[in-house]
């Protein structure tokens, strides 16, 4: 294995062993702290356009299992470890993280210090970087400095959505579904077995879906059509569904202009809407709030997030380098539902008079904590109310 | 939620003597837990029998009791104290169970206390098996399911429902033996047939057996609004079958997907709120290999050995945040003490790998089996922090002190293929020698963990360094192959043997390519947040965090600590740790540093503690201003002294371990603080020391150094028997043994020459006579000898093993004088500065010298807590230079306490099978308690009490002693007639104290026929047995047998007849009802 180089737009070089592709590529890089969970972190479509470090060193330890891949595809730029295991070991694993790499042409290097590269990522917010097998010299790499610095990961929805409407219907029931953690306090067993019955019609609008959404949906009952991204309101509203489920994704909200136009009027539908992450902040920017982009994000299966109603922590999985702006939201509009225990920041709004309420972090987990899936059950009850309205 | 303001004075109840099973873990939550009280304004009263431990101090509780753990003296406290509270949970099961059944008495409701923490309903619900079992079927959540069976036909039908294999355990058979795995009907019938007419009672458990499954456990918080969250989850690396304690575990689980962790991480959290359970939690699986099924093995309540190690683990102070819970705060308004910015409602990310490695003392307890079973057998642990598994791995073992460095030290290469085979399947402490040994010869992984069912994750990591052996041993050592040794974390030292090198050639060579190791921090969030709290572990292959400037130039940044980047500008020390907990250096000794550190801190130093022990205080995240997680051998401390510069080091604290490093830290041009490593050196080298006891006109008992079995008889010849006899350097467990005769030494010799070739043996007369010990505080000019202490066993056992009495009882005026002499002129002989500790013995009014240890011993917490002298402080000042008269005290002997207080020995001998129980020169006991009244009487009973020897309940004893002490025996034996024990004796002792007029019954030797010896023990009626075992080589395993059939059902056995006679001397005049409770915070 050749040594491949991670060089950072501050100027600042790493040297490691090449792992996966030898493309190289320019990316934004981001760090996950998740110790567990690198498949389906590498195939969450919101990580499209960024460069993928993982803070836990020891990774491909339990190698591939296909089933546990939330989207088609490994969608990261680059993928950055410590130490990639050199057997795999799990009785479902079908391949090695080496050959999984190899075979979505995702470049990467092992062998760093992903310590240092954190701390510096942390302390000086997240920067883009260049990842390259070439040995460049100190000139060159002066060269390439304006062009790393100059990436942006631009529309990038357009790239992970769907190419047309289907039907989802995996369940993923070939792995445990326990149930979650929050469930018995909001709902009883039978309460879900009934809203389980009525199988719910939701529309995801994947702006770069995680499977496990659909999935969280498809096993409470739900009928799932998954859209494009671009799919305008008309068209979904004509389809009639019980709810509308608006996705994770990639990238910064703001560059999604015709999105949030469509979002709008899916907001004065009156249909009941659950949205996660992207979504969440697509929302906030249709309905006049505003987003910015975090120093270096949260990106890990261990953030502590509060329900303002109940006062209750949760602990969720989180992916995101943008927030909605709590300052800049219209409290005749939306609320505040959950908050940041660590910085405060915005984890989820109820908006007033709606069946809409969307959340920042991830309750359909995978990676992470399962703790805030009963989330989905709250939607369940948002279109049962709404349908026996 | 905030604090309740109802709860103002709290009773937290410790663990005891430390025993295997329930150690130092204890002291570390206690004292975290009772600071984080106290940080709230809360009156703390502590019981605890343990004097050795922190939490007894007097700063760390405003009350303070170390008194016997029994329900009647928690009922005294209680009421002299009147808490508003108790917080159970701190003190492992033996503090668990107390407030449980003050609980179920009623006495809590009673005298308006309420269990804060975890309720009693939700404890009964966690420990009762019944309760648990449907309160975990009520959540769906599944535990291996077992029945107990009266026949065959039951048996079978219930295996049949459950599937092959099954565990079958007979009830109440010694040491589990009658059981087994049966695969099959057949095998069934046999095991079952065996065990059902075994058992006592008839009653075989049937189980599923889960054996071979993976281990896993999660560690887990509840506040009382119901928050949840996950500390840590563990994998044991020897799968379901080996107690956690044993195992080698690692954290987090290495071969667990997503899924898996998740998984039981919920169940985890849907236990814990299921029970209601608020604080913290360790919850145990068996995960099976193949699927996702798995069960619940067992669930604690409280806090445990794993939640110690999670803690240390993760950063996460997992004790600190109970008791703030117990409070009534949640988890989100606890503040993360190690980031200050983040809350307790989070959950650690670790960037690095940890491995426990558990201690073993095998090498006390020659004869005991090596089996790792379900019953622990550790005394103690290493814990070791590095980027890499391998890493990890390799700096654990070093760090066990065990002589082992490498996978190569246990020579396995002498067994053919078929018996290596042989040792892999066998679950013993060297197994993963066994392994590497394996994989040196070429099987494969997949053969290998089929013998051992170890995941081959694991076993290829093994094959990594195996790897890296061959790669040394053949390759030219380039560059390259250098560093990556080195991140696999070889010690210089191993990497010359293999490589024909010597270990400072290494050395040169790495600091020619600028390999040198480089420290990162624990931080709980991986890197996520700034960290305030400088705890390290070392790497080789990443920038160090340590000492250096740790972000680029002209970056300021707002949350590096300005003490990490530019240094405190205040003088450093570096506290040397004293490692694992094992019998002979046990949390004595951490008592020790963890004062010694605070002393400094006073004095205006900055103080930094290398150790590996995660059960500690001392490896607290804030005792020490920084904090190095590492082995204690040369090399790692000469890492941390490269990079941390001290201006000195303390060595004397840190029990034998810190003392083997003070030749090495002197190498380092590191100022030793206190004591030379020269007088150190005259104290411990033989010849040496006989010339400064001739110096100083002070006599020992005579003795020579011999090599051969010939000269030892001759030197024997010339003292006469007795005589002590006993290698010089012991590699393997052969201590010291007293012999009688000229075949005693024959055997001794020929034991000894097995383990220790060419080392030369000491032979010194054996005399008996009364044991006195002190510890003094040495200046340079005074000494200050806070008391001295009596053992009431006569020399020839251990001191540690001895009953020890502050102050002494019948010593003359005269002897007491001439020891303060002998005390001073060593003290300026050797040139001490700080403590010493001498043992000596006294014949009549002659005063003789064991040993010196210019070093701080295991008597010094006890003796400090009973005189109230702070001596680690004092001594620590000294160190510094101050005189003891400016300090405030006047030098010489102090005086006497109006107190007595006994410390005695407490043995974990049921826990190892087939280790000889018999008391000798070689120190068995794992911990001690303390018995401290007015009277003398009533000191040694509370110390008996605490030791948990409670009599009378039967009234019926077995004394059989050899020859010599048939005449001693009478009066003890008329003493136990006087106060209603029905005596039993076999022939040699019945005929002898019936000769006297003892009314004692004869009964039939264990060979001959039934009734015997063994159906007495056996049959639960007995209270006490004394059997003194025949000096020098036992001639009849007969002895052995009687003792451990005691031991193993419960029987309290005494094996020396000072012992017995100071048992029958605190019955006479005691119970348990009528103590008088001594505040030592009060003294």
């Amino acid at each position: 294995m050749g040594n491949a180089y991670l060089v950072l737009e501050d100027g600042t070089v790493f040297c490691g062993k090449s792992i996966g592709s030898q493309r190289e590529v320019i990316s934004e890089v981001v760090f996950n702290t998740s110790m567990t969970g690198y498949l389906e972190v590498l195939t969450d479509p919101s990580y499209a356009g960024q460069a993928l470090v993982m803070t836990y060193p020891l990774i491909g330890n339990y190698g591939i299992s296909i089933e546990d891949m939330e989207s088609s595809r490994a969608w990261p730029d680059a993928f950055i470890v410590r130490e990639l295991s050199r057997i795999p070991s799990n009785f479902r694993s079908e391949d090695t993280i080496q050959n999984f790499l190899q075979r979505y042409d995702i470049p990467g290097i092992s062998g760093i210090d992903t310590r240092a590269l954190t701390i510096l990522l942390r302390e000086k917010g997240t920067m883009n970087g260049l990842i390259t097998t070439n040995e460049y010299t100190k000139a060159q790499i002066d060269s390439l400095l304006p062009s790393i610095r100059a990436y942006t990961t631009g529309k990038v929805v357009e790239k992970v959505t769907c190419a047309k409407k289907y039907e989802f219907t995996d369940s993923g029931d070939s792995v445990p579904q326990p149930q979650t953690v929050g469930v018995r306090n909001e709902m009883t067993e039978e309460m879900q077995r009934e809203l389980h019955r009525r199988h719910f019609r939701v529309a995801l609008l994947d702006f770069g879906a995680k499977r496990n959404i659909a999935r969280s949906l498809v096993r409470r009952g739900c009928r799932v059509t998954v859209y494009p991204a671009h799919t305008s309101a008309e068209e979904i509203l004509q389809d009639r569904p019980d709810g509308i489920m608006l996705s994770n994704g990639p990238g910064d909200p703001k560059e999604c202009t015709q999105i949030i136009e469509e979002v709008r009027k899916l907001y004065d539908s009156d249909v009941p809407i659950f949205a996660i992450c992207l979504g969440h902040q697509l929302m906030a920017l249709a309905t006049g709030g505003d987003t910015y982009k975090m120093k270096y994000g949260h990106r890990g299966g261990n953030h502590p997030v509060k329900d303002l109603k109940t006062g209750r922590v949760y602990i969720t999985s989180q992916n995101h380098g943008y927030v909605v702006d709590v300052e800049h939201i219209d409290p005749k509009l939306a609320v505040p539902a959950f908050s940041n225990v660590n910085d405060g920041t915005n984890e989820g709004l109820v908006y007033l008079n709606k069946n809409i309420f969307t959340v920042q972090f991830h309750p359909e987990a995978c990676p992470g904590p399962q703790d805030s899936g009963y989330l989905f059950d709250r939607f369940l009850m948002m279109m049962s109310s709404k349908s026996a309205s | 939620m905030p604090k309740n303001p109802d709860i103002k004075k709290v009773l937290v109840i410790g663990s005891g003597p430390i025993v295997i099973g329930q150690a130092a873990e204890f002291d570390y939550a206690g004292t975290q837990a009772c600071r984080s009280l106290k940080e709230e304004g809360v009156e703390v009263v502590l019981l605890n029998s343990n004097p050795a431990t922190i939490m007894t101090d007097r700063d760390i509780a405003d009350h303070v009791y170390i008194e016997p753990l029994t329900v009647e003296v928690v009922e005294q406290v209680i009421e002299k104290e009147k808490p508003d509270s108790i917080l159970p949970t701190l003190g492992g099961q033996a503090g668990l169970n107390l407030a449980m059944e003050l609980e179920e008495r009623g006495f809590l409701d009673s005298h308006n206390v309420r269990l804060i923490g975890t309720t009693s309903r939700t404890i009964r619900r966690a420990e009762d098996r019944l309760e648990f079992k449907e309160a975990m079927e009520k959540i769906h959540e599944p535990v291996a399911p077992s029945k107990v069976v009266k026949n065959i036909e039951d048996g079978e039908a219930f295996a049949r429902s459950i599937g092959y294999p099954v565990v079958l355990r007979p009830a109440y058979t010694l040491g589990g033996s009658g059981g087994g795995i049966a695969s099959n009907q057949d095998e069934l019938d046999e095991i079952l047939a065996n065990g059902l007419r075994l058992s006592r009672v008839g009653e075989v458990l049937v189980e599923r057996c889960i054996a071979g499954w993976k281990e896993i456990e999660y560690e887990v918080m509840r506040d009382g609004a119901g928050n949840v969250i996950t500390v840590c989850n563990m994998e044991n690396i020897d799968p379901v079958g080996v107690h956690t304690g044993d195992s080698i575990v690692v954290a987090p689980s290495q071969t667990l997907g997503d899924k898996e962790y998740q998984m039981l991480r919920t169940s985890a959290l849907n236990i814990i709120t299921e029970l209601g359970i608020t604080g913290g939690c360790n919850v145990q699986y068996a995960l099976k290999p193949d699927s996702f099924e798995y069960c619940v093995i067992e669930v604690n309540p409280r806090v445990s050995r794993s939640s110690a190690l999670a803690s240390k683990a993760t950063g996460y102070p997992i004790a600190r945040v109970a008791a703030k819970i117990a409070l009534g705060y949640t988890l989100d308004e606890i503040r993360n003490a190690i980031t200050g910015k983040t809350y307790a409602s989070f959950e650690p990310m670790l960037d690095y790998c940890v491995v426990k490695m558990p201690r073993l003392p095998f090498d006390k307890f020659i004869t005991a089996r090596r089996d790792l079973t379900t019953q622990m057998k550790a005394t103690g642990e290493v814990m070791s922090i590095c980027t890499s598994f391998e890493g990890a791995l390799m700096k654990a073992i070093r760090s066990l002190e065990q002589h082992v460095d490498s996978l190569m030290s246990y020579d396995f290469f002498q067994l053919d293929d078929t018996m290596l085979h042989r040792q892999l399947r066998r679950v013993d402490d060297q197994r993963i020698w066994a392994i590497a040994e394996a994989l040196r010869r070429g099987f494969t992984i997949d053969g290998i963990h089929k013998a051992t069912q170890i995941d081959t994750w694991f076993i290829d990591k093994i094959a990594i360094l195996v790897g890296m052996e061959k790669r040394l041993a053949r390759e030219p050592l380039t560059e390259e192959l250098l560093r990556e040794a080195k991140r696999l974390e070889f010690p210089d030292q191993v990497i010359a043997q293999l490589t024909g090198k010597e270990e400072k050639d290494i050395r040169l060579l790495r600091t020619g390519y600028g390999i040198q190791a480089a420290f990162k921090m624990v931080d709980t969030c991986a890197a996520e947040f700034a960290a305030q709290t400088p705890y390290y572990y070392s790497i080789y292959d990443g920038a160090n965090e340590a000492g250096a400037v740790l972000y680029p130039e002209g970056e300021k940044s707002d949350s590096a600590d300005e003490k990490l980047t530019r240094g405190s500008g205040k003088p450093k020390v570096l506290v040397l740790g004293s490692g694992p907990i094992r019998i002979g250096q046990g949390i004595e000794f951490d008592f020790c540093s963890v004062h010694c550190t605070w002393a400094f801190q006073k004095a205006g130093y900055e103080t930094i503690i290398i150790n590996n022990n995660p059960e500690t205080v001392s490896t607290d995240f804030d005792i020490a201003d920084k904090l190095y997680f590492e082995p204690l051998t040369p090399e790692d401390v000469e890492n941390v002294v490269r990079t941390e510069k001290p201006d000195g080091a303390v060595v004397q604290f840190g029990g034998q371990t810190a003392i083997k490093l003070t030749q090495a830290l002197m190498d380092m041009g590191v100022r030793i603080l206190g004591t030379d490593a020269d007088d150190v050196d005259a104290a411990e080298d033989r010849e040496r020391f006989d010339q400064v006891l001739g110096r100083c006109g002070i006599h020992r008992p005579k003795g020579d150094t011999v090599f051969t079995a010939q000269e030892a008889k001759q030197v024997a010849a010339r003292l006469g028997y007795p005589v002590l006899v006993r290698p010089s350097y012991v590699l393997g467990g052969a201590g010291m043994r007293i012999a009688i005769s000229d075949e005693d030494i024959d055997q001794y010799i020929g034991q000894i020459n097995r383990y220790a070739q060419e080392h030369p043996i000491l032979v010194d007369k054996y005399m008996i006579g009364k044991e006195i010990e002190v510890d003094a505080v040495c200046d340079g000019t005074d000494i200050l000898i806070p008391g001295i202490m009596e053992h009431i066993e006569r020399a020839g056992i251990h001191s540690g093993d001895s009953i020890s009495v502050y102050p002494a009882t019948d010593l003359p005026e005269k002897v007491k004088q001439t020891i303060v002499s002998y005390t001073e002129k060593l003290a300026q002989n050797l040139h001490v500065i700080g403590m010493m500790n001498i043992q000596f013995i006294v014949q009549n009014e002659d005063v003789y010298i064991i040993e010196v240890n210019p070093r701080s011993s295991r008597t010094v917490p006890y003796i400090s807590k009973v005189t109230g002298i702070p001596i680690v402080p004092l001594a620590t000042s000294v160190i510094l230079g101050k005189k003891i008269r400016e300090l405030g005290y006047e030098p010489g002997l102090q005086k006497e306490a109006s107190y007595y207080a006994v410390k005695m020995p407490v043995f974990s001998f049921e826990k190892i099978r087939d280790a000889d129980i018999s008391l000798g020169p070689e120190m068995k006991s794992t911990g001690e308690c303390l018995g401290i009244a007015q009277t003398f009487d009533e000191a040694l009973y509370k110390a008996f009490v605490g030791a948990g020897i409670r009599l009378p309940r039967h009234r019926n004893m077995i004394i059989t002693v050899r020859d010599e002490d048939k005449e001693d025996i009478l009066d003890i034996a008329r003493r136990f007639e006087k106060i209603g024990y029905r005596i039993y004796s076999t022939h040699g002792t019945w005929k002898a104290l019936r000769a006297a007029g003892v009314e004692a019954r004869q009964v039939n030797k264990i060979e001959m026929e039934s009734p015997n010896l063994m159906d007495l023990i056996l049959g639960h009626k007995i209270d006490l047995v004394i059997d003194t075992p025949p000096q020098g080589i036992e001639h009849q395993h007969d002895g052995f047998v009687i003792r451990r059939a005691a031991i193993e059902t419960g029987v309290n056995v005494i094996t020396a007849l000072d012992t017995a006679d100071a048992l029958i001397t605190s019955l006479e005049n005691n119970s348990v009802e009528k103590l008088t409770l001594v505040d030592i915070a009060k003294l």
